[in-house]
């Protein structure tokens, strides 16, 4: 019952382009600020505060922004799958402005993940790429995201548009356990014992702190960044409606 | 300081590698802000045209 | 139901055989691609033989990318797409027909000459017997999976390499089983584990990749 009333409230007052646009103005600082203030608190904890790694010395607080942006990389992924299966069902436009507007800020923080990673490869193994089964899934999500953006930029009619890419997405999310578990089969079978994975073993709290805030950080700022873009898009598409015209008199 | 700087040989991969992120996310907000500027500038004009 | 089903195959099939340019292309670009290996990579017997598995299944995966992008682009021209959509028939099942059509003149072409591009790349018996099962088994993937691309940009004129670039990450599965198969095969190592996920990969698309592809077409189709 709860959910129900949660959706209508949530229908009520997000689901046409207006009244999202309107309850979204006060959330838009909200979501800066917090930005900043768990961007500042990581960076400064991660880079100067948190104690050395007792195997990896300093070079290991490139963790500090390689998980959060392959995490988020992910994560923004499967609110775009999300958003392609609402707009599949249901064809609510607001799911499919969020869709097209999070698909190259979850590809700039996949990049930064695959940037990232192989830096702390280069200073920690030596080599600047590893196929590793984690860098070779964040690569191949990096190719999920290029193709949907390539398709939404090659199909000129809107509601096709909406809908092929919400296709793409959506199958994309269907194939991606098999992708990563077959890459991760992949590696074991052509890589030794010997060669271990990137993954950290255990992490200390004083280590752990940092890195759940520049989580927290990345993802208040894709909030940020999806939300500002998504009010964008919506202005252009109803600029013909009395409401857009009334915010500019 | 200078500790801090050098990170025991891994200074400048640590510095790199926060560099781009920081790039990364400068980026991400002027694109952003830009096209949120395009699209009011373009309705500044139809609103001017219209009247 | 079944008979109209099988017409539209028979029909099909014929067109595209009369056509050689359509089924021998791909045939003719694999075997192409195959050869110019070695010739890139010199002609030392062992390391061809490590690397046949990868440079066959790579160059079989783009000969089918090639002429999947055009599965329904006749039919978009002449009009009989939208009576596709418009008929009484489930447009899954006339999918799946268009599908397993352009299988049996695109791929089986493929595996039949797979063989002997073996013996060039050095593939051992076990290999080559090995080679032709899980291209059997893994072409009908291929080919299932870019229907679906195919049926998104049937609306789009100068699409290029977008099929690729879409379709691509998601062979990869079907890629790294078919390859470690063979080297599976070369290293006596028992291969039904290989079968039986390459097997469930082609169930899995045989269930949903006609579907999707249906529901692109509705997409597409509606500009």
């Amino acid at each position: 019952m709860f959910f129900k009333l949660g959706l209508d409230w949530l229908g009520k007052n997000f689901l046409s382009p207006k009244m999202f646009y309107a309850n979204t103005t006060k959330l838009l600082p909200w979501l800066a600020i917090l930005f900043m203030s768990f961007f500042c608190y990581g960076l400064i904890d991660g880079l100067f505060y948190a104690p050395a790694d007792y195997q990896q010395g300093d070079g290991f607080r490139i963790i500090y922004v390689h998980v959060p942006s392959a995490f988020t990389g992910m994560a923004i992924y499967a609110v775009m799958a999300v958003c392609a299966v609402i707009t599949l069902v249901w064809r609510i436009k607001i799911a499919a402005i969020c869709m097209s507007c999070s698909a190259s800020i979850g590809a700039w923080f996949t990049f930064l993940a695959l940037v990232t990673g192989s830096i702390w490869g280069k200073s920690m193994w030596g080599t600047w790429w590893i196929w590793d089964a984690r860098l070779t899934s964040v690569l191949i999500l990096l190719f999920l995201y290029l193709g949907f953006i390539a398709l939404q930029s090659v199909i000129d009619n809107q509601q096709t548009k909406e809908r092929a890419s919400a296709l793409i997405a959506m199958v994309g999310v269907i194939n991606l356990p098999i992708i990563h578990y077959s890459v991760i089969w992949w590696n074991t079978l052509h890589q030794g014992p010997t060669i271990s994975q990137f993954a950290a073993p255990s992490i200390a709290p004083t280590m752990l702190y940092p890195l759940l805030a520049m989580i927290a950080a990345f993802l208040f700022f894709y909030g940020w960044m999806v939300l500002t873009r998504m009010r964008s898009q919506i202005l252009l598409r109803e600029m013909k409606t009395e409401w857009v015209k009334k915010i500019y008199e | 300081m200078n500790d801090i700087f050098w990170m025991g040989e891994y200074g400048t991969y640590v510095w790199t590698a926060y560099s781009i992120t920081l790039f990364v996310f400068g980026l991400n907000i002027f694109m952003t802000y830009r096209e949120k500027h395009k699209i009011k500038k373009l309705l500044k004009t139809l609103r001017d045209e219209s009247t | 139901m079944f008979k109209s089903l099988l017409i539209i195959l028979h029909y099909e099939i014929l067109t595209t055989l009369r056509q050689a340019y359509s089924w021998l292309t791909p045939v003719l670009f694999f075997i192409i691609v195959v050869c110019l290996f070695p010739l890139a990579i010199g002609p030392d017997s062992t390391l061809l033989n490590k690397m046949a598995p990868g440079i066959i299944w790579v160059a079989a995966l783009l000969a089918v990318l090639i002429s999947i992008g055009n599965l329904f682009k006749q039919d978009a021209h002449d009009g009989s797409l939208d009576s596709m959509l418009l008929s009484q028939h489930s447009l899954t099942l006339l999918v799946f027909c268009k599908i397993l059509s352009h299988w049996i003149t695109h791929c089986l072409p493929l595996i039949l000459i797979s063989p002997i591009l073996g013996i060039l790349l050095q593939l051992n018996n076990q290999q080559e017997l090995t080679l032709i099962i899980t291209l059997f088994l893994g072409t009908p993937v291929f080919i299932l999976l870019g229907a679906i691309g195919s049926g998104l940009i049937v609306g789009i004129r100068a699409h290029g390499l977008l099929l690729p670039i879409l379709i691509m990450p998601f062979y990869i599965p079907v890629l790294i089983f078919g390859t470690s198969s063979l080297i599976a095969v070369a290293q006596n190592q028992p291969l039904s584990a290989y079968y039986a996920i390459m097997g469930a990969l082609l169930l899995l698309s045989l269930a949903f990749a006609p579907l999707f592809t249906a529901f692109a077409l509705k997409i597409g189709v509606d500009q």
